[in-house]
């Protein structure tokens, strides 16, 4: 009794306490504003000296000194050319943007071919079904909703399609399953993929995500791929929560070329991303990818924390021009409340869906796509760098129906 | 989404009214139901096909109870289940009688398995154990790099050498022989289960260290693969256990039970923040209160349960029953409150809280703001806050650096909430007035 007793105390005070912080939203927000202003440089006072206008507290930790630069740049040219030597003969290296894509197209039916057992499994024996019965729906609603498809898209997709059976008076099996991935590639097909770069500024492409989806190792790879196809890059090593994520970004700079932008372990993200824009501005850097720490949506704190990377990010001289979310293809249903509340939080353009070299097919970004709009960008088939080519929906449905 | 399992069948048994027993079409509907909350919890596939028949069995012709609503009789029986099926025996860690006792963690990538490595070790040094942490991810970038900041953070050395890592498997061995430790836990890199190079490497290193656990790390947030992950690794290492990790997002995690269903292990582990010390046993009540989309009263009780003294509670509890409980008991409690973790989470196990209210930003600084106006009271002001007129109102606000609003705000909210406690100590004995709590909480 006394347990239940206390908690009732618990659940006035802490009901009494949430209702009073609720009540006033305004004021936080009020309050969280100024101290999220990037270190922007105070308005130039004449005679001012130009070095000395940024406010040396919020930026000693995140820009290193000359020498450290360039101890760091050398680092970098000569890590590139070690690493690069070993892969030159790797055609993606070469800065052919046209070739680049075309040659990684098929990649992506190899990779996920290891994937298709299952499914193909299901779906093939529903085609050998001479006629459409009970269980060739059944047979199709387990093949969907195996592959996290999820079990309300599954039931409006296949109910739009015993409509369009009795419409159009489908009758063999074969029909049934061309029509249904007919269905899907369309609705897939009507979104715009190409990773956005506006000329003159240091465009900024952010990554978000839960943790452990990939995000540090996605912008490995993309830094890879924008480099062959002739951009220069720098990374920010936003994460500055999870030990030694910079770390794990460093490595990856160097493997690929790119510059390095990072701050103190537990510092403030913004800055840091902040730092790096203005680098690439200072440098006529064309891309900014800016790593952050994972982190659960549910995480109001967090959440804020990104919106306001989103925001320094956004400040002249830099443009978000991508925010891309990173989902890793075995995550379930979950999958749709992520994007929700990413996209909310930082209006993401674009999905990135990484692991789909396993069995999971990663088909909660249908729902995504479908429900909110945000188009599939990128998808992570290896470990490799040119493991991460654009998603084609054509070949994402016909490996899952293969 | 699915907010309210109970809710959807209230809906169905309205229908029923009258009948004492459930027919056959109105258990087929319910079971829809069911199996549909099951699906969207991420359970796989095939174990939601076997459940849903084991709950059919139960339900059909069950007879109703005359307390019960035929819908809370029937989550009843399904939640039943989902505990069965999720619990059975649990993982009771023994240490070898030869010392060191070895761990191992495999999983996929970004499942969580360093960050479980170092959780692991505090959680052993709890236990009055001494571990060492051995490094044999080689793979990802900094991983090594990672465990150490981690085993810095847990007060646990970690080994690790860059060659290869069976190699660094056999040196940790030596190394924690060395030391005298008696608690070794090595973290692999992630790998695919489908690839076979490197399921054979962790089955390598798995001989190299022979351990007396190996943990498979799955996210809770893993959707239908699940399963073929874990039938994988527990067909290449033998998994003694499971390690949950990230439960303290929102997915329901379904997959807790598709793993348990189809390797039949225990989940030992439940990694339920970012902090080291956010790890601790699995219950499967609670898990399968969340796959049926509940209020997790039950944790909320244990951290009641440490974070108060009995005594005091019962005391604050009979106060806040005869109408006696003053601003100054309020300040009491809203210490005991803190020491049981961020107010937000606690929110967000409360059952029947609105969203509104779940989802409010709540920063700990709030609290102080708070604690401040109620101390800048005087204490007969605490005791009897109507005597609060203007210019007790102005002091107090600049007393505590708010504003008169604040604390008009304050007072006026601490009075209904009298109000409200008056009408439960009507209700009597502190269970009947509760706020509505699922019929299981």
């Amino acid at each position: 009794m006394e347990i239940v007793l206390g908690l009732l105390a618990v659940l006035v005070v802490s009901g009494l306490v949430a209702a009073f912080i609720a009540a006033r939203p305004r004021r936080r927000n009020a309050e969280l504003e100024p101290p999220s202003a990037p270190p922007l440089p105070p308005k130039a006072e004449n005679g001012s000296a130009p070095a000395a206008p940024k406010p040396a507290k919020a930026r000693r930790p995140q820009i290193p000194s000359e020498e450290e630069l360039a101890r760091q740049a050398a680092e970098v040219v000569a890590e590139a050319e070690a690493v690069l030597a070993g892969a030159r003969e790797a055609p993606v290296i070469e800065p052919e943007p046209g070739e680049a894509p075309a040659a990684l197209k098929p990649r992506f039916r190899d990779r996920i071919g290891k994937a298709r057992g299952l499914l193909a499994g299901y779906l093939g024996s529903v085609r050998s079904r001479t006629k459409i019965d009970d269980e060739s729906w059944e047979e199709l609603e387990e093949a969907l909703i195996r592959a996290d498809v999820g079990i309300t898209a599954t039931t409006a997709l296949l109910d739009q399609l015993r409509a369009q059976v009795k419409a159009e008076g489908i009758q063999t099996s074969e029909a049934l399953v061309d029509a249904l991935k007919d269905n899907l590639k369309k609705r897939l097909s009507i979104a715009d993929r190409t990773l956005r770069i506006e000329p003159g500024q240091p465009n900024v492409w952010l990554f978000v995500g839960v943790n452990g989806v990939g995000k540090t190792t996605t912008i490995g790879k993309v830094g890879h791929l924008q480099i062959a196809e002739g951009r220069t890059v720098i990374m920010a090593a936003g994460d500055t929560f999870r030990a030694a994520a910079a770390e794990q970004l460093e490595l990856w700079s160097k493997r690929v070329g790119a510059t390095l932008v990072r701050g103190n372990e537990g510092g403030d993200p913004g800055a840091v991303v902040f730092d790096a824009v203005e680098r690439a501005a200072a440098r006529q850097t064309d891309l900014v990818l800016a790593d952050t720490a994972g982190r659960l949506h549910t995480k109001v704190n967090l959440m804020e924390e990104l919106k306001k990377v989103r925001r320094v990010a956004d400040k002249p001289p830099g443009k978000v021009t991508e925010v891309l979310l990173v989902i890793d293809a075995t995550t379930g249903q979950n999958g749709l409340v992520q994007a929700k509340q990413f996209t909310e939080a930082v209006e993401v353009t674009g999905v990135v869906l990484t692991k789909l070299d396993g069995t999971a097919k990663g088909g909660i970004v249908l729902a995504i796509q479908n429900d909110l709009g945000i188009p599939i960008k990128l998808v992570g088939l290896g470990e490799t760098a040119d493991d991460l080519v654009p998603f084609d929906p054509d070949e994402f449905i016909d490996a899952l129906f293969a | 989404m699915f907010d309210n399992l109970s809710d959807r069948f209230e809906t169905i048994f309205k229908r029923m009214r009258g009948r004492g027993r459930m027919g056959e079409a109105e258990v087929d509907e319910v079971l829809r139901e069911i199996r549909v909350a099951l699906l969207e919890a991420d359970v796989n596939f095939k174990v939601v096909k076997n459940l849903v028949a084991r709950i059919k069995e139960q339900c059909v012709g069950a007879q109703l109870s005359a307390s019960l609503s035929p819908a809370q009789q029937v989550i009843k029986i399904v939640h039943q289940e989902l505990v069965n099926a999720l619990g059975g025996e649990n993982l009771k860690i023994t240490y070898a009688s030869k010392p060191p006792t070895v761990v191992m963690l495999a999983g996929l990538q970004g499942s969580g398995k360093t960050t479980a490595c170092g959780k692991l070790a505090k959680w052993f040094r709890s236990q009055g154990r001494n571990p060492i942490l051995i490094g044999c991810d080689l793979q990802r970038p900094a991983a090594v790099e990672q465990l150490r900041v981690l085993g810095g953070q847990a007060g646990v050395p970690v080994f690790s050498e860059p060659t290869d890592p069976e190699s660094v498997a056999h040196a940790g061995l030596e190394e924690a022989r060395r030391l005298g430790k008696d608690v070794v836990i090595v973290d692999t890199a992630g790998r695919l289960h489908v690839d076979e190079e490197l399921m054979d490497e962790a089955r390598r290193i798995s001989a190299a260290v022979s351990p007396k656990y190996t943990f498979l790390v799955v996210d809770a947030m893993t959707g239908q693969d699940a399963v073929n992950v874990a039938e994988s690794f527990h067909a290449t290492l033998a998994i003694d256990g499971v390690i949950l990790s990230k439960l303290d997002g929102d997915s329901r995690g379904g997959a807790a039970l598709s793993v348990k269903e189809v390797i039949g292990r225990p989940i030992a582990f439940a990694s339920v923040g970012e902090k080291l010390g956010d790890f601790e046993a699995f219950h499967p009540d609670r898990m399968a209160g969340r796959i049926l989309g509940m209020g997790d009263v039950l944790t909320l009780i244990e951290k009641a349960e440490q974070a108060y003294d009995q005594d005091e509670a019962a005391a604050a509890a009979e106060k806040l029953q005869k109408g006696s409980f003053t601003l100054e008991d309020f300040l009491e409690q809203m210490q005991q409150v803190k020491k049981m973790g961020p107010i937000q989470n606690l929110v967000g196990m409360l059952p029947g809280i609105p969203k509104e209210l779940k989802n409010a930003e709540i920063d700990e600084k709030e609290i102080g703001r708070i604690e401040a106006i109620i101390r800048s009271m005087t204490p007969e002001e605490r005791r009897e806050p109507q005597i609060m007129n203007g210019s007790r109102r102005l002091r107090v606000a600049q007393g505590s650096g708010t504003t008169t609003n604040e604390v008009n705000q304050l007072l006026k909210q601490f009075k209904d909430m009298q109000k409200m406690m008056r009408m439960f100590g009507k209700g009597g004995g502190g269970g009947k007035g509760r706020p509505r709590v699922p019929s299981f909480g």
